[in-house]
């Protein structure tokens, strides 16, 4: 229902009026890189397109994702992949009814960071070894 | 979905109750789940699949993606991906846009582009696939 008025008991505080805190930002990352994954879909599928549409199109997006820039790009969807796929076993983890004292909630927190960026690390360097 | 008529003796209380305000119960919970968990090694074949095609030129692409092992791994990930995303925009949509129309407008306009973005790569891994 839409309120006339101002509200005349307190509102519940909203998030700028917390100190942030590791499980926060890792809560909101889940989300953002969820949402980049979803616009991400588009770097696969113009892919897919140009392999299947002939090798100069093929030609043309291998120079482009290829480019200093386009590496930048790939770098960040990848992070944003891997990150998103930790955030997701954690909450597979939650799911469970598991890992939400305090203490598990930021191992888990960190955890998420340190795995997400170790694998993304790890296929940077595959990608250079190959 | 009710599939209690109007002439039901349960209260509306009580018909309500295990499917929860949006009527839908633990449907869009469940699916966004199953998705996820498919998406955990699909995304790992993918990442894979990803750093042998960075490898490779045109032709070399062509016949990775032709393997039908490869082509079924990227299909299933595609698959699972496109549908995971949208359940998971929907709710990314539900939660920050509150005009009704613009709300409408969104979450077709997510179905879309989820739909298109499967079909049109599904189509070609497909075509790469049987046309060699
Ligand atoms: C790699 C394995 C993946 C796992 C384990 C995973 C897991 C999850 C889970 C558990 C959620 C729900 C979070 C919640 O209930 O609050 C979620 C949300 C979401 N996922 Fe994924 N996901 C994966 C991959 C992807 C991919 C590839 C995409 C996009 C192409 C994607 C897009 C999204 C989006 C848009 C949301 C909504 C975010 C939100 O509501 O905050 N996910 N994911």
């Amino acid at each position: 229902m839409a309120r006339t008025g101002p509200a005349e008991r307190p509102l519940s505080p909203h998030l700028q009026i917390y100190k942030p805190s590791i499980t926060m930002v890792m809560s909101i990352l889940h989300r953002i890189t969820g949402a980049a994954l979803f616009f991400g879909t588009l770097l696969l599928v113009i892919a897919l397109v140009a392999l299947a549409s002939g090798s100069s199109a093929y030609g043309t997006v291998q120079a482009i994702y290829g480019s200093f820039l386009g590496k930048l790009v790939l770098f960040g969807y990848s992070w944003a992949l891997f990150h998103h796929m930790c955030g997701g076993i954690r909450h597979f983890v939650w799911d469970t009814g598991a890992g939400l004292e305090r203490g598990t909630r930021m191992k888990l927190a960190w955890g998420t960071l340190v795995a997400s960026l170790g694998l993304t690390i790890l296929a940077f360097v595959a990608y250079l070894a190959g | 979905m009710s599939q209690e008529s109007s002439t039901s003796l349960r209260t509306p209380l009580g018909r309500v109750r295990g499917l929860g305000a949006a009527k839908s119960g633990t449907d869009h919970f469940w699916k966004s789940r199953v998705t996820a968990v498919a998406n955990v090694p699909l995304t790992i074949a993918f990442v894979v699949i990803i750093l042998m095609l960075s490898k490779r030129d045109y032709a070399g692409a062509v016949k990775l993606v032709g393997q039908p092992l490869v082509a079924i791994l990227l299909l299933l990930f595609i698959g699972s991906a496109t549908y995971h995303m949208r359940l998971g925009m929907q709710v990314i949509i539900e939660d920050y846009v509150h005009s009704e129309g613009k709300k409408i407008a969104l979450l077709m306009l997510n179905t879309f582009f989820a739909i298109a973005v499967g079909l049109a790569s599904a189509y070609a891994i497909l075509k790469i696939g049987f046309a060699g």
